[in-house]
């Protein structure tokens, strides 16, 4: 025994401060975990306000009727449904063009990178070199392309709503007025629901094509090498393995594209979003509502902000809602898809 | 091993090569490779690691293909006809030489849709063909006895033995005259590999197969013609039994025997 | 059952054959029409900005040394950076709008990072699985916050409260924009570092933790330093997105172009400015040329710092990849 404890105060001298030293470890370890109480605080904080002070003024009269008095009073029909036909129609032009382009990127172009073809192309001869060389050429815009889109998806917002003004409207929207509208009449040279969404379309095509390449790319090889086996086309393959193969990965990712649009306001300042109107959107070249832009002019342009306050609060309330569950789809079916591959392999 | 092989007639070539050479990209790694394959028998290549048997069975198919910088000269016929020539539709070509790879690869679907997938794809959806198609190409595969209750069940949730079958059941369904098999059974246990032989052995009667191994004993157990490829070149090719009981070549004897691997 | 005579190996299925050329022709005409767009992204916004150097009409009032340099005698006598685009003489200095930028940028990155990267740092290393599966959508969730409602929160109640806690003399200001930008940020800066640091392989851990250090001092000096491109990464990234976040900088910096390095005053920021004054402007006029200025260099830098973000990444993977 006594050899023992002098064993261990040998020990302790040696070490002394491990228990302090676990002690702040467990404060330190503690302040990490803090962090995540702090930003899950900060979330139930503003979801909590918005809750409490918006859900109330939720009615079947607010979400179906127009504004009235100022828009102090009234619904927000008009912004609900421009919201709605905006994201549609965004939709529409941005997830079959993204996932198109994904597949392009990652089935038809060449798997070489431009080093390997133009090494390969440096170094053959005769009628291989101008296959050869139509190659590197796709293998470098792949390359170019898909570093382009990546960056692309870092562009901030405000600057595609500057090129959705100075292209579409400008450039597309003028040539078309100039050419069809004889007297001079202005129809398609200024904001409207088609020019917004393609906008938008083009903000979300840069997510959209990342999430899918990215997909494709779960799909086994050999998987492929099956079908071609078997005497499919490329198409074929594409169609009933690769295609479905991804599926579960390009979907949350076209969905939480979709909902990132939904709620950006920047975009559409100038390409078609209107302060009030009192009607829906009848063509692609009418002005619309819109929710996020609806919550942006009740709190900076508003007469009166106290008279205000629980329709903008309603207005958050339902916007939140609709991205929220655009959001909570496309995280829930990743996170199936997630256990899904986990229990498989 | 009680083949009386030299009195009966040499059966017809099924394919014939002449002068095949293959490149991948500046490598040269098939070397002027001449062998006719007869029909409804056993051919095993055989050889070390990156001798070129895998890339000369792929290239039987067109496999090859599909991986980038590839490149034939020489000619591999099949009934007579080039399979390298500008009128061949490849897609019709692999679904006379259907293919077995190395690691199972059946798709994410039913073990009913994996098998169909070819006869879909050909157009056929009519479900009393598919059903029958099914059922018999899975009874050639020796897999129906296992799956019939559970065609509906996902592929993914069988054996690996019963995997490799499948995939070969499925190679089957769209009635191919030659089957090539890449290590079928390289993945697979010692009673799961059984099964693939006996079964190779019962499809020779229907099929011409081509099988790569570099298991020499299997080739010994199921083949009835041997090559062996080094460096790739073809260095000898006969009957499986002089191939291995009285080799011609030097390098064949040391393979054979084990002096290198 | 089957007799096999001679394979037919001429092209029979022509209807398979033309609907693949025809796919074929599809895909590669979407790539290139996507390829087309996002060329045109980048040939525009710089083809809007451009008469500040060729119009001489605009370049006499907006060109780089208005942008940057000049300065004017203010009523004191002091030297001034002004941005009044509106005027009988109009004054387009970025000085302001740089700064107040700038600003917003640092409070909200001070915000986000230390945040961030001790929040992933916990998931990855500390949280039980359980906890962790929890933790990760809910960071997807604040992600999916709207920045229009992150404007309309700091505006209409952060704001408030900062004053009243801290004795602001303006409600709006660096201090309550930049926290509610750290908000928009901080899932960029969690995602990418948790993202790195779980890509540490579970052996560098158990090396570690096998010669007697602690969990605490594994995740410290083990896995940190390991994933530190990745967490740089998501600085740079934040700070891409900082620059170019506009609504919360709109409605909730205060709107005032001035030239202060006060966090307590309030600012302008160039993204706010575009969203601010592209609505009323003149087409082809030099305040219009000014806000596609400004665009551009927006665009270039978010694209810098984008590329050196994914950079970072690649680094990242490049070094899991190579060691593991």
């Amino acid at each position: 025994m006594t050899s023992g404890d002098a064993f261990d105060s040998t020990l302790t001298r040696v070490i002394p401060s491990r228990r302090r030293r676990r002690i702040g470890e467990y404060l330190w370890v503690f302040l990490l975990g803090f962090s995540i109480v702090l930003i899950l605080a900060m979330l139930g904080v503003i979801l909590g306000d918005v809750i409490i002070h918006g859900a109330g003024h939720v009615s079947w009269t607010f979400i179906t009727e127009s504004p009235r008095q100022g828009l102090a009073e009234g619904g927000i029909y008009p912004a609900i449904i421009g919201t709605t036909f905006l994201v549609l129609l965004m939709t529409i032009a941005a997830v079959p063009l993204g996932v198109a382009t994904a597949v392009y990127l990652h089935e038809y172009t060449p798997a070489e990178t431009p080093k390997q073809a133009w090494s390969r192309f440096r170094t053959a001869e005769g009628a291989d070199r101008r296959k050869l060389f139509g190659t590197v050429v796709l293998s470098l815009l792949a390359k170019v392309t898909r570093s382009a889109v990546a960056n692309l998806a870092g562009v901030p917002s405000i600057v595609f709503g500057l090129f959705g003004l100075g292209f579409f409207i400008q450039f597309v929207g003028g040539t078309m007025d100039r050419l069809t509208q004889p007297a001079g009449e202005i129809v398609w040279g200024q904001g409207n629901l088609l020019w917004a969404a393609l906008t938008l379309a083009l903000l979300t095509l840069p997510t959209v094509i990342v999430a899918t390449e990215e997909a494709l790319r779960t799909v086994p090889a050999d998987q492929r090498a099956a079908s071609i086996a078997l005497g499919a086309t490329r198409w074929e393959t594409i169609r009933r393995i690769v295609l479905p193969g991804a599926l579960p990965g390009i979907l949350p990712g076209a969905i939480l594209a979709i909902s990132r649009g939904a709620g950006e306001v920047a975009p559409i300042l100038f390409t078609g979003a209107a302060y009030y109107l009192p009607f829906l959107p009848e063509s692609l070249s009418s002005q619309f509502m819109h929710l996020g832009y609806h919550v942006l002019i009740l709190s900076t342009q508003s007469p009166d902000v106290e008279a205000t306050k629980p329709v903008l609060y309603g207005t958050v309330f339902v916007l939140l809602i609709l991205t929220f569950l655009l959001n909570l789809t496309g995280v829930l079916i990743r996170a199936r898809t997630r256990t899904k591959l986990r229990s498989g392999s | 091993m009680t083949k009386s092989v030299r009195q009966e007639p040499e059966p017809a070539p099924k394919i014939e090569v002449t002068g095949f050479n293959f490149f991948y990209g500046e490598l040269h790694v098939l070397h002027d490779i001449v062998m006719d394959i007869p029909e409804k028998q056993v051919t095993a290549f055989i050889g070390p690691s990156g001798c070129g048997k895998s890339t000369f069975l792929r290239s039987i198919n067109r496999m090859n293909d599909i991986i980038p910088g590839a490149r034939a000269r020489g000619a591999i016929t099949l009934d007579g006809q080039d399979l390298y020539a500008k009128s061949i539709d490849v897609v019709a070509l692999r679904r006379k030489v259907g293919m077995v790879f190395q690691k199972s690869n059946p798709f994410p679907k039913s073990v009913y849709e994996n098998v169909a997938y070819g006869l879909r794809i050909g157009g056929v959806n009519d479900r009393n063909v598919l059903d029958e198609v099914v059922e018999r190409s899975l009874q050639r595969a020796a897999l129906w006895n296992e799956v019939k209750d559970r065609l509906n069940t996902s592929a993914m949730a069988l054996s690996g033995g019963q995997q490799q079958r499948l995939c070969i059941a499925r190679a089957l369904a769209v009635d191919p005259e030659v089957l090539l098999m890449d290590e079928p059974a390289s993945a697979l246990d010692p009673i799961a590999t059984q099964k693939i032989e006996e079964l190779v052995y019962e499809l020779k009667s229907n099929y011409t197969i081509v099988i790569v191994t570099h298991n020499m004993q299997q080739a010994a157990r199921v083949s009835d013609r041997t090559a062996f490829f080094m460096l790739g070149k073809l260095v000898e090719y006969d009957d499986t039994n002089t191939i291995f009981m009285n080799p011609k070549q030097k390098l064949t004897e040391d393979y054979i025997t084990g002096r290198f691997g | 059952m089957t007799v096999p005579g001679k394979a037919n190996l001429a092209r029979g299925v022509r209807g398979r054959f033309i609907r693949d050329r025809l796919m074929t022709s599809v895909f590669t005409g979407a790539g290139w029409f996507a390829i087309l767009f996002i060329t045109l992204i980048f040939a525009f916004t710089f083809r809007e900005a451009m008469p500040i150097f060729t119009d001489p009409e605009v370049a006499r009032e907006a060109n780089l040394h208005e942008f940057f340099v000049k300065q004017l005698e203010g009523e004191r006598m002091e030297q001034r950076f002004v941005w009044q685009p509106v005027g009988d003489i109009p004054k387009f200095s970025f000085v302001p709008l740089i700064l107040g930028t700038l600003k917003a940028t640092f409070v909200g990155l001070l915000v986000a990072c230390p945040l961030g990267v001790a929040a992933a740092l916990f998931s990855s290393e500390f949280a039980p699985p359980r906890l962790r599966e929890w933790i990760k959508p809910m960071i997807e969730l604040l992600a999916g916050i709207p920045s229009v409602v992150l404007g309309f929160f700091a505006l209409m109640v952060l704001g408030t409260w900062l004053q009243e806690a801290f004795g602001f003399t303006y409600r709006l200001n660096a201090w309550n924009a930049g926290i509610a930008l750290g908000i928009a940020l901080l899932p960029v800066v969690f995602t990418i570092s948790e993202d790195g640091m779980s890509s540490v392989p579970r052996y560098y851990r158990e090396g570690s933790l096998a010669l007697g250090a602690s969990r605490f001092q594994t995740a410290w000096k083990v896995v940190l330093p390991a994933a530190l491109p990745a967490v740089f990464a998501s600085f740079v990234l934040a700070f891409g997105r900082a620059i170019g976040e506009t609504m919360i900088l709109l409605m909730a910096g205060g709107n005032a172009a001035i030239t202060s390095w006060s966090l307590g005053d309030p600012l302008r920021t160039l993204s706010a400015t575009i969203a601010a004054e592209l609505g009323e402007v003149v087409f082809g006029d030099p305040h219009y040329s000014a806000l596609f200025f400004i665009g551009t260099l927006l665009f270039v830098i978010t694209f810098i710092s984008n590329s050196a973000g994914q950079w970072f990444i690649g680094r990242m993977q490049r070094r899991m990849q190579g060691e593991s």
